[in-house]
């Protein structure tokens, strides 16, 4: 098993499938009265997060605490964080507390390999400036799975602000490794540049919203922040939504059986019509649920053995 | 003080005794030291055109003199100190401060550059001729760090300059093409989620910059050219007969944005790290003249300054204890062509007459370096004379040792240890 | 603990008929001892364990006509030395359904050897809820207990050395029946 979760890029197609596996394991135990499970005894979590995220902390927290790890949470507000420590000093405390494993957030990308180098346990990236955020990844996929029966062959567009998004960056490396066919739709503002280099060599790259979706078997929208078109991202969020926005009639597009997933938070009238959002189709609520057995399955492959 | 340096080969030539008297090579004299210099190779003094020393301000992460003892150290007998230090040097005081400092460290000289504006903000030029006519005789002028992006501004500096002989330094980067920007725009800051320093950014300032100087006539130098594209563009102007001079760092002679991938700030350099491609462009410009010198762009800084976040981390590498090995490592033992784009060329752009002398000729002032090439070394950052420990090629091996280094006669380094 | 090296020398200890025979006595011992295997549910601890579970209860069905609840109850998350070895895989959990409050679970493995796997088995069953009474089945006791932990049924007792281990295939999962004894002195 690998060391640290940094990047979605660290785990190879075996490794995905069986953090998958475990998590349906945990996730049919997580039926049951008693939801405590005793493997992480003894072991120390910390939660430390330099930006807000609740429902990505909470999520964390709900899945180190029903292994039976004792957690600390070390958020920005109200520690020495906001008054201006190091990460590195932050690690050296963390280090000397005796964290088996430092799940951070932050708003620089490649904080959490910074943060590998400073302390022994294992770092989970809980997403990390606009570069990755491979539990995200990790629990769309398994929605994915369980929704659709497989990963293999599976078509999937990314839709939105693909430059700036963490959540996108992890699900092409992860979907692509286990052989989904990754698409990733947006205004061209909004593709990075030399994209399928920089992550896999078979991402496609469209501008044409409706020509992907009759062929898709899921849709992932993105969150779209309405700052961007400050930045002349676009021009206005009328024609962001009306270009690239999910609404019924798109919907109606994509074939019987196809998904429609979002990271969360949404922006509902922007990227994704509230009917869309609150649809039979739509795997939004059931992501979250996900999220705490996928990361019971990281948490426990990473600190369950030797 | 009188040196024979014994068998040294001068510019790689057959082995020759050289001596040194009273500030000059000379004919021989009786009595003077020897100094073994079989097998070494004698070089003019290295001249910096762009060094950071970070006094005053940043003496945390360097002084004139910790700067110029890893200057000798290096083969150099003069640098030029760029100008964003805190307080700014952009008032003649300033500037003066800072030469008097590199007099009294006395290990090479210490040649100020003054800001083009005011605070380096880009608004209001600074009183560039005080600064020219201060015991500092400031001719490179640069706001480097920030870069004169108002055309109007940069005009005018351009053309105030003429009246006493002056050079713009441009550090080329369009901000606004640069917003938040931490590495180079490709594939592997597409990779790292990193925001993208497009090389356009670059390339469309030194368009309009060299043809701004052709317009007005006067005289521009570039600081640390990083991309084939601009490579071209200099290539244009110079054909043209745009008096413009450029100049290439020894890092983006090397490395390249891959060593980005660890996210270790110590490859976090502005401008940024480029391509292979870019690599091999440059290196060609520097051969065929097109980029006329080496400078180190060495920018110390301390090391909580680079032991965080790679976003957060100051953008710099150490420079000026590396930078002939490195040129030793990409270029090999071109003798000639080392001496004239570390030393002769820049003493010339810096109008630093002492300078990049004929080592041949009796009568020139003995500012030189000696060179073990056969010699290879590496890279241990506690070994540094800077402060600051942030080198990228920590644990490289690299070929030649500078073993002594004389300004003016007076060794500097001796045995590879400065004499003070 | 020490496992004995793949070329180690092995001796088959019970092969195709003989194992089955064992299971059939085993299925005939859990009908005696149950007054016919009423009120009970069978709970193989995998991997090995669960179709142990899935044939005792066929060979009950096909003596007595009875239908006893088959399940699986992974301990992995249980185990006391998951520290000591690279992370384990889970294996499945799967209660059947009619649960196990108010009933006599028999708890089916393959091997008892020091009993730590059954005291994880009784951890995880605890949290699952509240059986009548809790009893074990295993294939082959082949001693060396380091806690108060014994079989209700026993196929076959193997006294051992530690140097030895015990390796059982079943057609299920292996290919085919056997039990073999490795490493040691022969
Ligand atoms: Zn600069």
């Amino acid at each position: 098993m690998i060391k640290h979760l940094r990047s979605a890029a660290d785990l190879d197609a075996a490794t995905a499938t069986l953090i998958l596996d475990t998590a349906a394991e945990m996730a049919a135990l997580s039926g049951r009265e008693v939801k405590k499970l005793p493997a992480l005894r003894g072991r120390t979590v910390v939660n430390l997060f330099y930006e807000d995220s609740t429902r990505t902390r909470i999520s964390f927290e709900a899945a180190a605490k029903r292994l039976s790890a004792d957690v600390i949470n070390f958020s920005a507000k109200g520690s020495s964080v906001s008054k201006g420590e190091s990460l590195k000093d932050t690690a050296l405390t963390l280090q000397a507390m005796g964290a088996d494993a430092v799940v951070i957030r932050h708003s620089a990308s490649g904080a959490p390999h910074r943060l590998a180098n400073w302390v022994d346990g294992s770092v989970v990236n809980a997403g990390d400036g606009t570069h990755e955020h491979p539990t995200q990844a990790l629990l769309d996929a398994y929605t994915m799975r369980s929704r659709l029966g497989r990963l293999d062959g599976l078509k999937v567009a990314i839709v939105g602000d693909v430059l700036h998004s963490r959540v996108a960056r992890s699900n092409v490396l992860l979907l692509t490794t286990l052989g989904a066919d990754v698409t990733l739709v947006g205004p061209p503002t909004l593709i990075p540049l030399d994209v399928a280099a920089a992550l896999s060599k078979s991402t496609k790259v469209s501008y044409d919203l409706d020509s992907v979706l009759p062929d898709s078997d899921v849709v992932m929208m993105l969150r779209v922040q309405t700052e961007r078109m400050q930045d002349s991202y676009f021009p206005s969020a009328r024609e962001y939504s009306r270009r690239y926005g999910l609404d019924m009639p798109r919907m109606r597009k994509l074939p019987e059986h196809a998904v429609v997933m979002h990271p969360g938070p949404m922006n509902r009238g922007m990227e994704i019509a509230p009917e869309v959002a609150d649809s039979p189709r739509s795997t939004i609520v059931e992501q979250v649920a996900n999220g705490v057995s996928v990361r019971m399955a990281v948490l426990y492959l990473l600190l369950g053995g030797k | 003080m009188a040196y024979l340096l014994k068998g040294v080969s001068i510019l790689g030539a057959a082995p020759t005794d050289l001596y040194i008297n009273d500030g000059v090579i000379s004919a021989p004299v009786p009595d003077a030291e020897v100094i073994d210099a079989a097998g070494l190779v004698a070089l003019p003094g290295l001249v910096d055109v762009h060094t950071h020393l970070r006094e005053p301000g940043r003496e945390d992460a360097e002084t004139v003199e910790t700067g110029s003892r890893a200057a000798a150290l290096g083969g150099y007998t003069a640098v030029c100190a760029m100008a964003n230090t805190s307080p700014v040097a952009d008032t003649a005081g300033v500037v003066e401060q800072v030469w008097r400092l590199g007099r009294e460290a006395g290990l090479v000289d210490v040649q100020p550059i003054g800001a083009v504006t005011v605070g380096l903000a880009g608004k209001q030029m600074a009183e560039l001729g005080a600064m020219a006519s201060s015991a500092a005789d400031v001719r490179i002028f640069s706001d480097d760090g920030f870069c004169v992006a108002d055309p109007k501004l940069m005009r005018r500096a351009l053309e105030y300059v003429k009246a006493f002989d002056g050079v713009i330094a441009q550090h080329a980067e369009e901000p606004r093409l640069t917003e938040g920007a931490q590495m180079h725009e490709g594939e592997v800051s597409t990779r790292l989620g990193l925001t993208g320093w497009p090389a356009v950014a670059e390339e469309a300032i030194i368009a309009r910059d060299v043809l701004l100087a052709e317009h007005v006539g006067s005289r521009l130098h570039v600081c640390h050219v990083s991309t084939a594209g601009s490579v071209e563009v200099l290539r244009q102007a110079k054909a043209r007969g745009v008096r413009v001079t450029a100049e290439v760092t020894p890092h983006h002679l090397l490395l390249t944005d891959e060593r980005a991938e660890g996210y270790d700030p110590v490859f976090k350099v502005n401008p940024p790290l480029r391509t292979r491609s870019d690599v091999e462009a440059l290196r060609q410009a520097l051969l065929d003249g097109v980029i006329d010198v080496v400078a180190t762009d060495h920018a110390p800084h301390a090391v909580q300054d680079k032991e965080c976040e790679w976003s957060y981390a100051r953008p710099g590498m150490l420079g000026l204890e590396t930078a002939l090995p490195i040129v030793l490592s990409v270029f090999g033992p071109k003798w000639d062509l080392i001496a004239d784009r570390m030393s002769i060329a820049p003493a010339r752009i810096a109008g630093l007459d002492g300078h990049g002398g004929d080592l041949t000729k009796a009568g020139t002032p003995a500012n030189l370096t000696l060179v073990d090439p056969s010699v290879q070394r590496v890279v241990d950052p506690a070994e540094l004379a800077s402060i600051s420990r942030n080198t990228p090629y920590a644990g490289m091996t690299l070929p030649g040792r500078i073993v002594a280094t004389f300004l003016r006669g007076e060794a500097t380094v001796l045995d590879g240890k400065a004499v003070k | 603990m020490a496992q004995p090296r793949a070329d180690a020398p092995s001796k088959i200890i019970l092969a195709g008929s003989d194992l089955h025979r064992v299971v059939d006595r085993i299925a005939h011992q859990i009908l005696e001892k149950t007054s016919g295997a009423t009120g009970t549910v069978l709970l193989g601890i995998p991997t090995r364990g669960v179709p142990l579970a899935h044939r005792l209860a066929a060979r009950i069905h096909a003596f007595e006509g009875v239908d006893v609840p088959v399940g699986s109850l992974d301990i992995t998350l249980y185990r006391d030395d998951l520290r000591l070895q690279a992370t384990r895989a889970l294996g499945r959990t799967e209660l059947p359904a009619g649960g196990i409050d108010g009933l006599r679970v028999i708890l089916v493995d393959d091997v008892l050897f020091s009993g730590r796997s059954v005291r994880a088995a009784l951890d995880a069953l605890k949290d699952l809820g509240r059986p009548s009474s809790v009893q074990l089945a295993v294939l082959v006791d082949r001693g060396h207990r380091q806690l108060p932990i014994r079989a209700d049924y026993v196929g076959k007792n193997i006294p051992t050395a530690l140097s030895e281990s015990v390796k059982v295939a079943l057609t299920e999962i292996d290919g085919a029946d056997e039990v073999k004894l490795i490493g040691g002195l022969t």
